[in-house]
Order: C-alpha cells, then structure tokens, then sequence
C-alpha cells in the first residue's frame, strides 16, 4: 500500500507553547490511524496542520505526491481534498442539511446544482438521514448533526479524512450512530486520521494507534500492542487514566 | 437535543425598549403609546381650533421625516456592513482607516456633522438640502451601524469559518456565504434601535431647509404663535411613532431568538 499522508518531522509553536515537536506519522492509502493522549499534547494540532488550518515552524507535510506545507501550495485545492469533522459539528445553522452538503461542491468544485443534490441525497441516505434533509441543525440531534457533518465532509470526495473527537460532544446514546458510520467508511476504504478516546471503535477499526504527549508521539503501534502492552511508561499511566 | 449555540449581541441603545412588564395590561408601553395615541385623536375632536388645523399642517412633514430616515438607514446599512468588514480585515490599513471613521465620528454631534456637510461641502458642489441631509446622517449612523456589524460579525463561532475554509472555500466566499447570512439575522434588533434613533435625530435636518415633521410644526407655530400646542401634538406624533416601531422592534426579536436556525 502507498503512502496516503506523511508527516516528517513536524514542529509547531504557538508563540513560546511548543504544540508539535519533530512529529513523524504515515497514513497509508485506506488505512485508519488513531491518535491518543491527553488534553493539549497536540492532536488537534497536527490534524489542523494538515489541511492548514494552521502553519508548520519546520518540517514537511505530504499528501500522495503533493506537499501540503510548501509556500506555494494551493491551499483551497489541499483543503477540498481534505475533509474535516469537528468536535463541534460546525454545521451551518442558516442551512438546511442537504444545503449545507451542496454548498461546497456546488461554489467550490462548481459541480452543477442538481448533480450536487442528487449526491448529498445519497450521502444522507448512507448515513441514515435521508429524511432530515430539509431539517435545519438546530432541529437535528447531537448525532444527527454529526452524521450530516461527515456527510458534508464526503461530498468534497476527499482522499483523508481528519476527525478531531467527532463523539466527544455527544450524549452516550448518540455516539454508536456516529461511530457506525465511521465504522463503515472505513470498511469502504476510506483513508482516516482520527483523534479518539473510544476504544470499541479502535479495536474494530484502527490499523495504528499512536499516542502522543506534549507535542511529542511517544509510541504507535497496533491497537492489540499498544493498549495491551504499551513499552513507555507515560504510554502506561494514560492508559490507566482513561480505560 | 444537542444545544446550539446562540450567539446574541447585545442592544447598546436601551432607548425605548419596551421592558419585563411588556405583557401587563397596563404595561408601561401600552400607557404611553395609547395614552399619546388617544391625545392625538381626542385633542382635535374637544379642542379644534387650532388642534384640528395643527394635525391638517404636519402629515407632509411626517412623510418627509420617514423619507429622509428611509434614505439614511439604506445608506447607513451598507456603509455600516463595509466598516465592519474593514474593522475585521486582516488588511491593516483597511482596518486603520475604518476604525479612524468609527472614532472620528463618534467624536463629532451629529448636528455639527450636519451642518459641515452642509455648509463645508456646499462651497465647493450645490447639493440639494435633503441629500446633504441623508449623507450627515448615514455618514454618522453608518459609523454605530459598523460597530454593531463588528460585533456581530464577531460573535459568530469561530468554527463556522473554519468548517467553511475546510470544504475549500476561499475567506470571501466563507464570509458571503456562511458568516455574513448569520450576522444579518443577529443584528436586525439592534439596526431597527439604530432605524429608531436616527428617525428621532432626522429632527435636527429640521435646520437645514427640509421640511420635516419638526420644521413644519415650527413653520406652523410661527405664524399661528401656537407654540405650546403646535410642539405638543410634534412630540406626540414622533412618540408614537417610535414606540410602535419599537414594539415592532422587539417582536422581530423575540421571533428571531424563537425562530432560531
Ligand atoms: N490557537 C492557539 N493559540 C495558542 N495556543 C494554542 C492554540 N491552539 C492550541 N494551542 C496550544 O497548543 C497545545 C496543543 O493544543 P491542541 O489543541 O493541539 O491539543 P489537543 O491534544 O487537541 O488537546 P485536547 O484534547 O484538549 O483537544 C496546547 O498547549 C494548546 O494550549
Ligand atoms: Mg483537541
């Protein structure tokens, strides 16, 4: 399998905070990798970085043949072959759902009104919501809006996907829903980096988990491995702490 | 349900909105609108000379107050939407040269704002009285609408741009699409308390030659010398007038908060 996302050496500051330091991560075409750690040891960060959200300080950001942190990329065009879900949803609330699908690739890719309709209607369709589809977010449930997210994200036909906590804002009863979509993607082959603390779903889906601290990625592995028999003693005490 | 958040900005101008005890029978606003309202009726009817000649007088005027308050939050509104734009741009003259206005501006009464237009620009172009009129008063108001942009602008969730600028969108088309859609609907309360108070201030163009609401009860008083009947039935009508908008004002609000998506 080819390489899909490599991260080489990845260092990133926000004034003095040190938020990324000499990151190295591949995620390889239909791979799904899960990153761990506790709060503000960099995940968000590194998953921003790679869609540039925010800048690298040092080291180089790849996608396929494409370097994403060279000064001249075509930051738009990485970002469209990018798709990102959010802790939050950051659903457009004045949109309804299948317009909140259709508004990227209709003035984006400039993919003609009725085509980009009949895709987020088979979008919905796949993650359940087909009847929502001219619901308003501020009508739809936690994980409803989730599930709308995700398919607002697909329509772009992204190469990876970046989820950052995606069922950390949700109430218990919602999460499976969204986890199942995931689940799915994945089991379709869809290339994911996915920032989680949910266990079930990184048995059943992850190829890698990586655990990271304070900027660093202090060890990956299989998920078997690393939850089963971490070598680093930091690796250890989180696990302890979260499971 | 997941909550949504709201993002809501606050009302600067507390003038005239209709408080807790809206719903009373006898609600403070429902005393003086239709304790005013009454007068304006009853007065001509127990009173005709000079009441009824008086109310015959100032109908012209209130079209041309509405006319000129009309025109200046039109104009108002859209140099009030750039300056707030420019109070955000990462640009940073554009964002000097719009926060130099807002501050300059504000520093100026509107009354001496009018009659410099007036007067500074008419040595050098001939502009008709009620445009000299509509450019004071959307010059001055488009600088408290700019700021009320600002701030609404700015309470957007940040993750609304960035979920925009995610899907490949440029920042102009985030704006137009996602960011600008949302503000218009948060800052409509505050800009109808904007339309209110300029409708209240359009009283000062009464200085310049334009014959509004105020003027033409002046016009009328100086030559009947009415003076304490002419103004009263001036206040009553302008009283009127803004607490109904008001009310109108704070329907649209509790609707938009109801109505929320
Ligand atoms: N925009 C920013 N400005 C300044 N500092 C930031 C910014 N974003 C992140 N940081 C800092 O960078 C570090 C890494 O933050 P990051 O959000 O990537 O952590 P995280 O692992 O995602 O944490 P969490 O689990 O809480 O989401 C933290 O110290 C954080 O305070
Ligand atoms: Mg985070």
């Amino acid at each position: 399998m080819k390489d899909r996302v490599r991260v080489i050496d990845a260092t990133k500051y926000f004034d003095k905070v040190l938020a990324l330091r000499n990151v190295n991560i591949t995620v390889r075409t239909g791979e799904v990798v899960l990153v761990i750690g506790p709060s503000g040891s960099g995940k968000s960060t590194l998953l921003r970085c790679v869609n540039r959200l925010e800048n690298l300080n040092k080291g180089k950001i790849w996608i396929d043949e494409d370097e994403v942190t060279k000064p001249k990329a075509d930051i738009r065009k990485i970002r469209e072959e990018v798709g990102m879900v959010f802790q939050s949803f950051n659903l457009f609330p004045h949109l309804t759902a299948i317009q909140n699908i259709t508004l990227a690739p209709h003035i984006v890719k400039k993919i003609p009104e009725k085509q980009a309709v009949e895709k987020a209607r088979a979008l919905l369709n796949r993650v359940g919501l087909i009847e929502k589809a001219d619901s308003y977010p501020g009508q739809l449930s936690g994980g409803q809006q989730q599930r709308v997210a995700i398919a607002r994200a697909l329509a772009m036909d992204p190469r990876v996907m970046l989820f950052d906590e995606p069922t950390s804002a949700l109430d218990p009863e919602m999460i499976k829903e969204v986890l199942d979509v995931m689940l799915d993607l994945a089991r379709e082959g869809m290339t994911m980096l996915v920032v989680s603390h949910e266990m079930g779903f990184a048995k059943a889906a992850a190829n890698k988990v990586i655990f990271m601290d304070n900027g660093e990625v202090i060890e990956s592995a299989d998920p078997e491995t690393l939850f089963n028999n971490p070598h680093e003693e930091r690796t250890k005490k989180f696990l302890a702490h979260i499971l | 349900m997941a909550e949504v958040k709201k993002p809501k900005i606050e009302i600067t101008d507390g003038a005239l909105i209709p408080g807790k005890d809206s719903d009373a029978v006898f609600s403070a606003w429902r005393i003086s609108f239709f304790g005013a309202l009454s007068l304006i009726i009853l007065l001509p009817i127990i009173t005709p000379d000079p009441y009824r000649r008086i109310i015959a007088f100032l109908p012209d005027g209130i079209l041309r107050t509405f006319e000129v308050t009309v025109l200046s939050i039109f104009f108002a509104f859209f140099i009030g939407l750039i300056t707030g734009l420019g109070r955000i741009s990462r640009i940073k003259i554009i964002n000097r040269i719009a926060t130099i206005y807002v501050e300059v501006i504000r520093g100026i009464p509107l009354l001496v704002q009018i009659f410099y237009i007036y007067y500074a620009l008419g040595r050098f172009l001939k502009i008709p009285d009620i445009a000299s009129a509509v450019i004071a008063m959307a010059v001055c108001y488009g600088a408290y609408l700019g700021e009320i942009f600002r701030a609404g602008i700015q309470s957007i969730p940040k993750g609304q741009m960035e979920a925009a600028l995610a899907l490949g969108m440029s920042r102009s088309q985030a704006l137009r699409r996602i960011i600008l859609p949302q503000t218009i609907r948060l800052v409509l309360p505050p800009v109808g308390n904007e339309f209110i108070a300029l409708l209240k201030d359009s009283s000062l163009v009464s200085i310049l030659a334009v014959s509004d609401l105020l003027r033409r009860g002046r016009e009328f008083a100086s030559r009947t010398f009415d003076y304490f009947e002419t103004y009263t039935m001036v206040a009553l009508i302008y009283l009127v007038i803004t607490l109904f908008l008001s009310r109108l004002v704070a329907i649209m609000e509790e609707r938009l908060q109801k109505g929320e998506r």
